[in-house]
């Protein structure tokens, strides 16, 4: 049986994994694939790290939360330890080179560090922090392409983008730059 | 107590004589409900929802469409069939522990949303189905099964005032009354307004009867009478508490929703 | 009178969280009145729901707590309206109090349960331990119909199922669901039942008929009290009767791979969606592995899992829950020499690669 890609998202509340949880699902399914997306939600859910299950595959996806994620997506020291349960041998964990390494884990396929905080800060802006991150998870499966995760951006921002049109154009920017930052680190 | 010769005409004859102990207050409150639904001709509209408790024997008294529910839960049962049939006059009928004890947060909610039903609660001081027990409305020093040296309100309290109470959490659509059934006519009369208030969809609607209970209280008919007219009515004032103004303005006419 | 518009036109693919599928669930297969008290993880239900109100004349009201959302539901369907409340782990504790009158008094109450940890306040997110409470639960004999689902398709197809099972026998029917069927999102095809062939059972009022009872008509007298032991002995036996007699039309289950398997795995709701990945997957490997996925929980496929169990099958029963499934199971087999095995989570999801190396070992005699 197929498997199908299975995707963790951890970060603190605020930096907007669900978002990008929610468009890679959502994109994957417009183009006609098999996606399950699920947060955790928790009372921890107000104030603590958050959590998101994103699988996309080509057939019906199996149970909601998975064991084992081939790619895990860290933002903070917190999400770090948050996220080992989730990883193994065949895990990319990525995390956020702002981060210290006390608690990353051992024994996973690739740990890569991506600047996404400070890139975003420097470069683009903080508020599309997380749109760098989609950018990221995309060059690292594929899973949608980088014109799927345009238009599905534009799905739940296009009503603000017609207001600020420099706003759709810091987005674009900031999905490609999230797929450059992880070039050559697989 | 006398009984009157003439039923009225929404009670169903084939279950008379009535289950209620002799000298019970319920069936007068029920006689005083039987002849408002008359007045009003409102027999095929009415919906009669009782309690547990002894408004449980009530469960089929009239002839009319009639649910037993469970103790406490009438009034959510004939709020749920008010707001998916508001044609309906819905009527839920209790005791003193059903309304006030373990069904205070559903009379407390429906009072708030002024729910458009007609709460008619029969206050005899104890739980009468369950051999005597304490309710809200026992009198400080009444004795009853859970209270044999008399109710210390120290250690549980006043009586509740119930319509004081519904009258306070209510707004102006509200109509609410304290009747007794020493005095039947003027029972009726705040049953058939509150029932006028429901039809005219002005709000929620409430009357609390003083009523007997010779069994538990262990009376013979003279003290019975006594202690529901001069015991009772020391914590318990009979009248209206809260009539809408337009309510008032009609006062004895007949009006129809 | 204008026709109300229909909530969902002909068939359409959607991607939405299980608690939005629910709320359009349940409109789509006619329901009028939804009362309920907020509890997480069902609170979506009724947030879709009250968008959904405006548009399609939907009743709802918020109500004091669940026993008053049960009860008031039991107002609606009393009144003629289809109705249903949604709640969850305390919540359902409650509930069976409505239920427990709904039962006695054959009224089609529809409860959706999205199951969260319990005992107790537990968690908010996820279990499969309201099985024995939604199954059995009250005061009574658990005359009532509950399906399990497992993925957002059963949810439309059975939200839309249990309204017509519940208004065509008069049992309450519930949707057992847990937390992350609520609040995952995944594909769903949404269809005007209509367009399927689906009838959609009407519902009829219990009181309020036209004509002036004793007169025109006799009066609706409903009750629940009885005097004496025998009057309730002869009422509840009328309701057992009725129970037995449709069960067969009701039950339901899924199987697969159980002829010359020598493990089958039992499993329902999202835990049966990790059991089938494995047992598909073994299966294709030679692994001599099949599964069993009861349905109704209530009443039990017990005819049919008697006859995978009497071809001397090793029994897994896998389950977030201490044993509740295996208690169903067990009584099911009662008198048969099969072996019953469990992989018991309370509140966590059980995993595919436990799953696999317990049913890898029993396979193998271990
Ligand atoms: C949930 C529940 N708790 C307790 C009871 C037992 N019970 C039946 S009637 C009753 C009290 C009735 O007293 P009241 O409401 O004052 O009515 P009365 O009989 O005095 O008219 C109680 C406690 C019950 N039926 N259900
Ligand atoms: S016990 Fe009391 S309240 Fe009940 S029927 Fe007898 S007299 Fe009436
Ligand atoms: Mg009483």
């Amino acid at each position: 049986m197929a498997r199908p890609v299975k995707i963790l998202l951890a970060g603190e509340g605020g930096q907007g994994v669900q978002a990008v949880a929610e468009i890679i699902a959502e994109a994957a399914y417009e183009k006609g694939r098999e996606a399950l997306y699920i947060p955790n939600f928790g009372i921890e859910q107000r104030g603590g790290v958050s959590l998101a299950f994103v699988q996309v595959g080509d057939e019906p996806i199996g149970p909601p939360r998975f064991e084992t994620a081939d790619l895990a997506i860290a933002l903070s020291d917190r999400a770090v330890v948050r996220s080992r349960p989730y990883v193994g041998p065949e895990t990319t964990f990525i995390y956020d080179s702002s981060i210290g390494t006390n608690h990353l884990p051992q024994g996973v396929a690739r740990l890569v560090a991506v600047p996404a905080i400070e890139v975003s800060k420097k470069e683009l802006h903080p508020r599309v922090f997380n749109v760098m991150i989609l950018g990221a998870v995309i060059g690292l499966t594929g899973v949608i392409t980088v014109e799927e995760a345009k238009e599905a951006i534009e799905r739940r921002l296009g009503h603000r983008f017609e207001k600020d049109p420099a706003l759709r154009e810091l987005n674009h920017r900031a999905v490609e730059r999230g797929v450059e930052l992880v070039k050559g680190k697989l | 107590m006398q009984i009157q010769p003439a039923m009225p005409r929404s009670w169903r004859p084939e279950t008379k004589p009535h289950k209620f102990c002799p000298g019970c207050g319920h069936g007068i409150v029920l006689k005083a409900l039987g002849e408002a639904i008359d007045e009003l001709e409102i027999q095929d509209r009415v919906v009669f929802g009782c309690d547990i408790g002894c408004s449980l024997l009530s469960w089929d008294f009239f002839n009319v469409d009639t649910v037993q529910t469970h103790h406490g839960r009438t009034t959510p049962v004939m709020v749920g069939m008010k707001r998916a049939n508001p044609e309906l006059i819905v009527v839920a009928y209790m005791g003193d522990g059903g309304g006030y004890a373990i069904g205070t947060q559903h009379l407390v909610n429906a009072a708030t949303r002024n729910d458009r039903i007609t709460v008619i609660l029969v206050n005899n001081t104890q739980y009468g189905m369950t051999g005597g027990q304490m309710a809200p409305t026992t009198l400080p020093g009444q004795k009853t099964e859970t209270t044999p040296f008399g109710r210390d309100p120290e250690l549980t309290g006043y009586p509740i005032q119930g319509p004081e109470m519904v009258a306070s959490i209510t707004r102006d659509g509200a109509y609410v009354a304290r009747g007794t059934v020493a005095r039947p006519r003027q029972l009726k009369e705040f049953i058939k307004r509150a029932l006028q208030n429901q039809m005219a969809g002005r709000g929620f609607s409430f009357v609390e009867a003083l009523s007997t209970c010779p069994t538990n209280w262990r009376t013979n008919a003279e003290d019975t009478w006594k202690f529901i007219e001069k015991e009772m009515t020391r914590y318990f004032k009979v009248g209206e508490v809260k009539v809408p103004p337009e309510l008032a303005r009609g006062k004895g006419e007949r009006e129809d929703g | 009178m204008p026709t109300k518009p229909k909530p969902v036109e002909g068939e359409k693919k959607v991607f939405m969280t299980g608690n939005e599928v629910v709320a359009w669930a349940a409109a789509a297969a006619g329901a009028e009145c939804m009362y309920g008290y907020p509890i997480t993880p069902q609170n979506e239900i009724m947030h879709y729901w009250t968008r959904l109100a405006p548009k399609f004349g939907l009743i709802f009201l918020q109500t004091e707590d669940e026993l008053s959302a049960g009860f008031t539901m039991l107002g609606g369907v009393l009144a003629g309206r289809k109705s249903f409340t949604a709640t969850a782990g305390p919540g359902n504790t409650l509930m069976q109090e409505p239920l427990s009158m709904a039962e006695m008094m054959r009224l089609p109450a529809v409860v959706v349960i999205q199951q969260r940890g319990g005992p107790s306040t537990g968690q908010v997110v996820y279990s499969q331990q309201e099985v024995t409470l939604t199954s059995l639960g009250g005061n009574g004999e658990g005359l009532r119909v509950v399906y399990s689902t497992s993925s957002h398709q059963d949810l439309y197809d059975y939200t839309i199922k249990a309204f017509n099972t519940a208004w065509r026998y008069r049992f309450p029917t519930f949707l057992l669901g847990d937390g992350y069927q609520g609040k995952m999102r995944e594909p769903v095809v949404m269809y005007d039942p209509e367009v399927r062939g689906v009838e959609l059972v009407p519902a009829e009022p219990y009181v309020g008929r036209p004509g002036t009872p004793g007169v025109d008509r006799p009066p609706a007298h409903l009750r629940n009290a009885y005097s004496i032991e025998e009057e309730l002995y002869e009422a509840v036996m009328e309701l057992v009767r009725e129970y037995e007699k449709v069960a067969p039309e009701i039950v339901e289950h899924e199987a697969f791979g159980v002829d010359g398997a020598r493990v089958v795995a039992v499993a329902h709701g999202v835990v049966f969606r990790a059991v089938k990945g494995v047992v598909r997957e073994l299966r294709q490997q030679g692994v001599p592995v099949g599964y069993f996925r009861p349905i109704t929980l209530r009443p039990f496929p017990a005819d049919a899992l008697r006859r995978v169990a009497a071809t001397g099958v090793r029994l897994l029963v896998v389950e977030s829950a201490y044993g509740q499934l295996a208690r169903l199971v067990k009584e099911a087999l009662s008198g048969l020499p099969a072996e019953v095995h469990g992989l018991y989570k309370p509140g966590v999801l059980v995993g595919q690669g436990e799953i696999a190396t317990r049913i890898k070992t029993l396979v193998q005699g271990g």
